[in-house]
């Protein structure tokens, strides 16, 4: 199923905040996930796989690494679940 | 005409006592961050470790097992004379041969019951529970001696910034007996073999023998334990609380029908979040022991089980969740009723 930028923008905004207690409106396609957002390399396996579950993809350990920032993450699973 | 073979038949089976010794040195998270360019505040943020300890050179991992378990012995009233079977779950005991189960019934007069190590890492001390429960229900052991016993700092690189700050040492220890009701559930148990990579002790004991190896392989000074942390978060958060959960069933019991979670206490942070995927309620108690002890494998369930029940003397008798995971990947799950007050 394809899915929209801007619903797995949503989607991520909802996990984040969920599991690092960051506001979603600070949430943007630019931010950084550890410099900006200060979610910290456990955090984010929890955000990882809560964005497997929510949108049906698969991340794999070494693609983690390579998701920066908001939009990093938004592209990979767009293209992953198209 | 051939004979038949004739065989045993035994009991449930409940623990009857838990022990243990934590090393007398308290180490500081400020104290081991020296060495790996980090901080109190850092260590604690992503571990919830304050403080853990450190056995030094008096308090080998066979003392540790030994004092735990004769802490269990004296708090379940026997001697050691009564005990048929001895399991050590260690992986940390630094002769590759005879084991420490031996060397320990050698040193506490009792040199004849049935003795063996098992190596299955930080779930080590629940598959010796579950055995011991085996054993007993088949009639094939009456009272048993599970000890989970590390020195994990002798196999641990102070530089290492991915472990340096996890692991410390400690032995537990409990004594099993027969019972008329069941005290030991039945075990979850299993590998995820293909993750072996995941937390492992290398280099192995034939390249610290050759000195060419050891001079041209970095780091290859001697076994000692590194790990990927990310990797073993991601398994033991949403892996284990899945196993846990079938733990419960195989039991017949859900998350609000026990009393305390006393799993493996391998970092805050997963303990935390392992319970929050399990819905576990909030009037379940949660061993957290890691915080103020540290990681200490093998010997982390039954130190935290002790020191729960120290804190919480009313959990006697009532029902916990317990669940060892660690390198292998392995794990092992079961409901126990928590030993009767001393």
């Amino acid at each position: 199923m394809a899915l929209s930028q801007a619903d797995v923008l949503a989607g991520i905004k909802e996990i984040v905040e969920e599991v690092a207690g960051i506001p979603a409106a600070s949430i943007e396609l630019g931010k950084n996930f550890t410099e900006d957002l200060e979610v910290d390399s456990l955090s984010m396996v929890e955000v990882v796989v809560a964005c497997e579950e929510r949108f049906g993809v698969k991340i794999p350990d070494e693609k983690v690494t390579e998701l920066a920032t908001v939009g990093d993450a938004v592209n990979f699973i767009v293209n992953a679940a198209a | 005409m051939s004979k038949t073979i004739a065989s045993k038949v035994g009991s449930e089976s409940q623990i009857l006592s838990v022990g243990s010794y934590r090393p007398k040195r308290i180490v500081s998270n400020d104290e081991v961050a020296v060495r790996i360019d980090s901080s109190d505040e850092w260590i604690q943020q992503r571990t919830g470790i304050e403080t853990r300890r450190f056995a030094d050179a008096s308090e080998s991992v066979l003392d540790m097992a030994i004092w735990a378990a004769e802490d269990a012995l004296r708090k379940a009233r026997l001697s050691i004379t009564d005990i048929d079977t001895i399991i050590v779950a260690t992986i940390t005991f630094p002769f590759q041969a005879p084991s420490a189960a031996t060397a320990i019934l050698q040193r506490l007069g009792h040199p004849k019951a049935a003795a063996f190590d098992i190596n299955a890492a930080c779930a080590g001390f629940s598959y010796g529970v579950s055995m011991a429960h085996d054993f007993i229900k088949a009639g094939t052991s009456k009272t048993v001696l599970v000890i989970g016993a590390e020195k994990i700092s002798d196999f641990t690189d102070p530089d290492d910034r991915a472990t340096a700050f996890i692991f410390a040492d400690g032995a537990g220890a409990v004594v099993i007996g027969a019972s008329a009701e069941t005290g030991i559930g039945p075990v979850e148990w299993g590998s995820d073999a293909d993750e072996r990579d995941a937390i492992q002790m290398n280099p192995s004991w034939v390249e610290v023998r050759d000195v060419e190896t050891q001079l041209t392989k970095a780091g290859s000074k001697w076994p000692n334990i590194s790990q990927e942390g990310q990797k073993v978060f991601r398994w033991a958060v949403f892996s284990m609380s899945k196993a846990a959960l079938k733990a419960l069933e195989s039991a017949g019991l859900t998350v609000n029908d026990i009393d305390a979670f006393i799993p493996h206490q391998a970092n805050v942070r997963i303990i935390e979040t392992m319970a929050k995927e399990m819905k576990m309620p909030d009037s379940v108690v949660i061993a957290d022991d890691i915080r103020k002890n540290g990681n200490t494998s093998a010997a982390s369930i039954p130190l935290a089980m002790d020191a729960l029940l120290e804190k919480h003397p009313e959990l006697h008798g009532k029902l916990a969740l317990l669940i060892g995971y660690g390198a292998g990947l392995v794990y092992a799950g079961q409901v126990v009723k928590l030993p009767p007050k001393p």
